[in-house]
């Protein structure tokens, strides 16, 4: 090709494309076919989520958590509840812990059989999503019994979780781990081997350890750069630190490794649930699953039929809500996509004075133009898979 | 882990004490307080000091005050992946008064400052490319400011004759309701008479 027909292009990338995995505006400026910057354009789904949770109660915010990345509702509502708990220095009692641990769990493999399948999609496998998505609804099936709601579920509330779990669906979780470690293993044997899947992401992408650590990185994307970080692990928050599971760690820092991390990680999730499950239906079998002083969470109806006591707490708590010594407190939790944290300031009313939430996807976005830089214009979509970026949490 | 916290903000006192106003720890969270003229520096040194490897980003934000003379808290959290410990700096500015960026030190700086610059207003000086991030094109106003409706100014629609978007001031069929079920009686501090008997035994 001579000098002079090169042609350099600027395209809008989305926000209507189907690899732009939601309403992501990309401009990027094209030489020939390589990739000379990237301006992502966010904030198309900007729903003023800080603001509203301002003008609401403590209890009324969190609805606003399973909003925000809707792929692992769970995960934000626990990063809410652990800072209000922080902040009232309310305890959880161990069944509540093991629920919120256990539906969690279901969370990251949710997110992570939504984001390995259709990160495979991108670069042009078709069966991994049908195959993955059958489990997804299962797993939708186990939020719906749970909470009633199939994803807005707000069932992890501060105090505990809404209501306890049956013994049947409990039992049930225990029964679909074993299929689905099977589905995981199909799942891995079309992608993992597949020398189109490698060719479009073995070095794609490739970010240096300490350039993931200056970005803000977390969770999948430093752990495929090397890093041994995992907050259920070096800042335990409810009973991890009793649990046995692994974390794995990539060696390469690019798509193909935070591929092969998310199935690992799907399987040790299963693990975690299983124990889980186990203790729920042994040891944890009864008990309160969420505190019991009466003060945070509003009492069950049958106790407010009863006891004078608890039907004041019920008004008082729906109405009002309860108040928050003011102060000042980050709290984070492993979410799916990474490092999930609320920092909440509460001036001693019933209302949160601030609360900021920091999304992973939102640091992650942020370096496209970085990682991007001097990739094929047919990498964009497979690095902006291998991101995992969900644009609830990212717009806010 | 407050005991490391009280180690290391020893640490910080001794060797970058200048940088610092105020360092204390409440609820297990290292605060350290500083100014607009220092804080890059203070920013610089927790990420290069072999004692606080502060190297991961993890959050800028603003928080309003609209009752103080310096209305914004510009609130930085860091995490050091090698101690294992996280700390919070927060710098005070004012309306017109620019903050220098962090984009020297942390590149993943970049949107968080121009997230808080759409949102509040800080203005960040030295910050590569300080456009607003979240709010529509062409937005005015600082949605997060305390100041600032929930209901906000304008709302779209599309309009079939004009065949295109149309911005509209905000028409609310019922008027924003903010219920303030704040109780009155909780918080007292004076004691009935008689209500002392109810400790005596």
């Amino acid at each position: 090709m001579n000098e002079h027909n090169v042609r350099n292009f600027n395209i809008n990338f989305g926000p209507q494309h189907p690899a732009a995995h939601g309403v992501l505006r990309l401009v990027l400026e094209l030489d020939g076919e390589i990739v000379e910057r990237v301006d992502p354009h966010i904030g198309l789904l900007h729903r003023g989520t800080e603001k509203l949770i301002e003008t609401k109660t403590y209890l009324q915010a969190v609805p606003y958590f399973d909003r925000l990345d809707y792929v692992a509702p769970m995960n934000q509502e626990h990063a809410f509840a652990l800072a209000v708990e922080k902040l009232t220095g309310t305890e959880v009692p161990i069944r509540g812990q093991l629920i919120r641990v256990l539906y969690s769990e279901i969370g990251r493999i949710l997110s992570h059989l939504l984001n390995v399948t259709t990160q495979a999609m991108d670069v042009g496998a078709l069966t991994p999503p049908l195959w993955g998505f059958e489990e997804r609804e299962k797993l939708m099936v186990f939020y719906e019994r749970a909470c009633g709601a199939r994803m807005h579920s707000a069932y992890i509330r501060p105090g505990g979780v809404h209501q306890d779990l049956p013994h049947e669906l409990v039992e049930d979780i225990g029964k679909w781990i074993d299929p689905f470690l099977k589905t995981v293993d199909d799942i891995d044997a079309l992608l993992t081997g597949n020398r189109i899947f490698k060719q479009r992401n073995v070095d794609i992408g490739v970010v240096k350890l300490e350039d993931c650590w200056a970005w803000g990185f977390s969770g999948v994307m430093v752990r495929g750069s090397g890093a041994a970080w995992d907050l259920r692990r070096s800042q335990p928050y409810e009973c991890y630190s009793d649990l046995d599971f692994d974390i794995p760690i990539g060696k390469n820092g690019d798509c193909y490794d935070r591929y092969v991390i998310r199935m690992i990680e799907m399987r040790e999730s299963a693990k975690i649930m299983r124990q889980c499950v186990d203790r729920l239906l042994g040891d944890a079998k009864v008990g309160p699953v969420s505190s019991i002083d009466g003060k945070m969470v509003p009492p069950k109806r049958g106790q407010m039929k009863r006891s004078m006591e608890a039907l004041i707490h019920h008004f008082k708590l729906y109405t009002e809500g309860y108040h928050v010594p003011a102060g000042e407190v980050y709290a984070a939790v492993e979410a799916p996509k990474g490092e999930f944290g609320v920092y909440l300031v509460a001036d001693g009313t019933n209302k949160p004075y601030r609360c900021k939430i920091r999304a992973p996807g939102y640091a992650h976005l942020q370096a496209m133009d970085f990682i991007c830089r001097g990739h094929q214009l047919a990498d964009v979509s497979a690095i902006l898979g291998s991101l995992d970026i969900v644009f609830g949490e990212v717009d806010r | 882990m407050s005991e490391a916290l009280r180690e290391l903000s020893s640490h910080i006192g001794e060797v970058a004490g200048g940088l610092v106003s105020s360092a204390d720890i409440a609820y297990g969270e290292l605060t350290l307080k500083t100014d607009g003229a220092r804080v890059v520096e203070l920013l610089t040194f927790l990420r290069d000091d072999v004692q606080c490897g502060f190297v991961n980003l993890i959050d800028i934000c603003g928080v309003d005050w609209p009752a103080r003379a310096e209305r914004f808290d510009v609130v930085y959290h860091l995490l050091s992946p090698r101690q294992n410990l996280r700390i919070r700096v927060k710098v005070a500015t004012g309306e017109d008064v620019p903050v220098p960026s962090a984009c020297s030190v942390y590149p993943g700086a970049d949107w968080f400052e121009r997230e808080a610059y759409d949102m509040y207003g800080i203005l960040f000086t030295g910050h590569p490319d300080l456009r607003r991030i979240l709010t529509d094109y062409g937005f005015e106003g600082h949605p997060l400011r305390k100041d600032f409706p929930t209901t906000g100014f304008v709302e779209v629609r599309y309009d079939d004759e004009v065949k295109r978007v149309v911005y509209e001031p905000v028409e609310l069929k019922q008027e924003f309701r903010n219920f303030d079920f704040l109780s009155p009686w909780e918080g007292t501090d004076y004691v009935l008479p008689g209500d002392e008997k109810a400790k005596t035994n």
